[in-house]
């Protein structure tokens, strides 16, 4: 068994508020030190926030669990420092086969887009991606700025009073209180924060049982997506083959809905399942097995009051389209500025309800499509097998039915057109995958990528044309980034910002979605979309 | 907004219906039943307007429902 699950990451310590004579004080609590937690800690201190981490385990989760990392999760990595190791470590695939029965019926190459600095994902065991998280943190701890991360400290108790929260914290050395401010509960699907404070989780269950097994083999698979529905090896259901790093393979079986979980989990089980799928000259090991069901749900409201819900806690998806942490690191994305913003007296608290808006929105856009993508893999009735298979028999003939068949869709960032904090759009002629609202796309400069040239707070993009600086507006400093395009160069850039203008502004949020967008600098109109984008003008 | 066609449009109807029919002899129901989901969307990739397959889908729908 690999030993990074043995060794404590953060392991317990006895911190000073464990024998202070009176609860101590913080302004932010992240309860969790998953992907989603940790991500949040790290934005924070890079806002100037100092954070408690309190976590139940000292260790990295158990298994690969989340092994495809989108690519709007590496940007999100870059800017919070760790971007380059996870690109380092993970494994990238461009080309995908589908097999239903006994054939391929076809193959598709992702072709990503050229001109971003990222890939559009890899895959990566969630080990090393939280592991590398730690390590961001101690080099964080190095600086000013302290992000405090505490192994087995279990939250027992949560007490809201409405500006603050009272909680109970239990560790080896018994239990103490502390106070907070803010408290973010990262603390996962089953959140127990959810559960104390009796909110409610509801959705849709799909009545279906997968098994996971990760296995070390030599073999020479290509590293490729594979995946299969109804093979000979695994009647009526489907299945998956996908690489990670260090030679193993994620093997992901459906096994249906009446079986015997714990008999399926035995090696005896397993491993003959396997050597059908794979051959039976292929040597193997099994790494890590697990068998899951999952549920497309969602809180109502991820913010309530000074209680705040991220990642897992606040929605689950089904795993088909990796959804899951991709989304949580959007959440974090999302919520950290704001919440920065709040503490330092900059944005009114009220800014803090378009992280529901926005995040609910992107909730159920995750939702919708991973609920889309199980009817397919998963029919649920006579007649939506029947279509499934006839998308699949005519994919082998017709280029058509290809884009119908959904064995998962990449997750793509989601956008804010339209919500409250988006500004208005004064670029005529601009290109509607930057319009306001949207994810910043990266494009190649001639030195470098566009997004590692944006601030960490707001940036003001200006193409061929200029604005006054040094800029502050609402009291926040305005990055400026001044480029230029022309016929030979930054072309792509123009391409992504200009269209057919000729010159343009661009106002972008710290999480790197576009505010507003006009044809050229006008200080009250900037103002004023500043204002839109910290929720000053609800 | 395009509307869906749904007076006659084949031109010479019968001969259109036998070679529905003869598609389908000799198949079983669920052969059957599979090549009437493959027709449905060919046609539909066809048609390829989402306003026109609405309609379509309506107009099937309320003409199997009892009055």
């Amino acid at each position: 068994m690999n030993k990074i699950f043995e060794t404590p990451l953060y392991p317990y310590y006895q911190s000073v508020d464990q024998t202070a004579s009176a609860p101590a004080h913080h302004s932010v609590v992240v309860i969790g030190a998953g992907p989603v937690g940790l991500g949040m800690a790290i934005d924070l201190a890079q806002h100037g926030i100092n954070v408690v981490v309190l976590d139940d385990n000292d260790k990295v989760s158990f298994g690969s669990r989340a092994i495809c990392f989108a690519k709007r999760t590496l940007e999100i990595a870059d800017r919070l420092g760790f971007g380059d190791k996870l690109v380092d470590k993970g494994v990238q695939w461009n080309l995908g086969k589908v097999f239903f029965d006994e054939r391929k019926v076809y193959e598709f190459n992702l072709l990503a887009e050229d001109g971003h600095a990222r890939p559009a994902f890899i895959n990566l065991q969630q080990y090393y991606f939280e592991q590398y998280l730690v390590e961001r943190v101690q080099e964080i701890n190095s600086g000013a700025q302290k992000i405090d991360i505490r192994g087995k400290n279990r939250v027992s108790a949560i007490k809201d009073h409405g500006t603050y929260s009272t909680l109970t914290v239990t560790t080896p050395d018994g239990e103490y209180t502390i106070h907070a401010d803010w408290v973010i509960a990262c603390d996962g699907a089953g959140s127990p924060t959810r559960s104390m404070m009796g909110l409610d989780f509801v959705g849709r269950v799909f009545e279906d049982n997968f098994l996971i097994a990760d296995v070390t083999m030599e073999a020479d698979f290509p590293t490729e997506r594979w995946f299969w529905f109804d093979p000979p090896f695994n009647r009526g259901q489907s299945a998956l083959l996908h690489k990670q790093p260090d030679g193993v393979w994620r093997i992901d079986l459906q096994l249906g809905w009446d079986v015997d979980k714990e008999a399926e989990k035995q090696p005896d089980r397993v491993i003959p399942r396997l050597k059908s799928m794979l051959g039976d000259d292929v040597k193997f090991e099994l790494e890590w097995v697990s068998i899951y069901t999952f549920q497309c749900r969602r809180m109502e409201k991820f913010r309530h009051g000074n209680v705040i819900f991220a990642g897992d806690s606040a929605h689950q998806v089904s795993p088909f389209g990796a959804r899951g942490a991709n989304s949580g690191l959007q959440d974090v994305d999302n919520l950290s500025w704001k919440l920065a913003h709040v503490i330092k007296g900059l944005a009114p608290d009220t800014l803090l309800d378009s992280y529901d808006d926005e995040r609910i929105h992107g909730a159920d856009e995750n939702i919708m499509n991973s609920t889309r993508s199980t009817d397919f893999i998963t029919p649920k009735s006579d007649i939506s097998r029947v279509f499934r298979n006839a998308v699949l028999d005519l994919s082998e003939h017709h280029a058509f039915a290809r884009p119908l068949v959904n064995s998962g869709r990449l997750s793509m960032p989601c956008n804010y057109v339209g919500h409250s904090l988006t500004g208005e759009d004064a670029l005529a002629g601009g290109p509607s995958r930057s319009q306001p609202g949207m994810p910043c796309p990266d494009a190649p400069l001639d030195n470098g990528f566009l997004l590692s040239k944006l601030g960490g707070g707001f940036t003001l993009m200006t193409l061929n044309t200029d604005a006054p600086s040094p800029y502050e507006i609402e009291g926040i400093e305005i990055t400026q980034l001044e480029l230029s395009v022309t016929s030979d160069t930054n072309k792509t850039l123009g391409d992504r910002f200009l269209g057919t203008a000729e010159r343009a502004v661009y106002l972008i949020r710290p999480d790197q979605h576009i505010v507003a967008r006009w044809s050229e600098y006008d200080a009250a109109r900037v103002q004023m979309a500043v204002a839109t984008a910290l929720g000053k003008t609800q | 907004m395009s509307t869906l066609i749904l007076n006659p449009n084949i031109p010479n109807g019968d001969d259109f219906y036998e070679k529905l029919l003869n598609a389908h002899e000799g198949l079983s129901k669920e052969q059957s039943d599979a090549l009437n989901a493959r027709l449905i969307l060919v046609l539909s990739n066809h048609i390829g307007d989402m306003d026109i397959l609405e309609q379509a889908l309506n107009a099937a729908k309320t003409a199997g429902q009892s009055s």
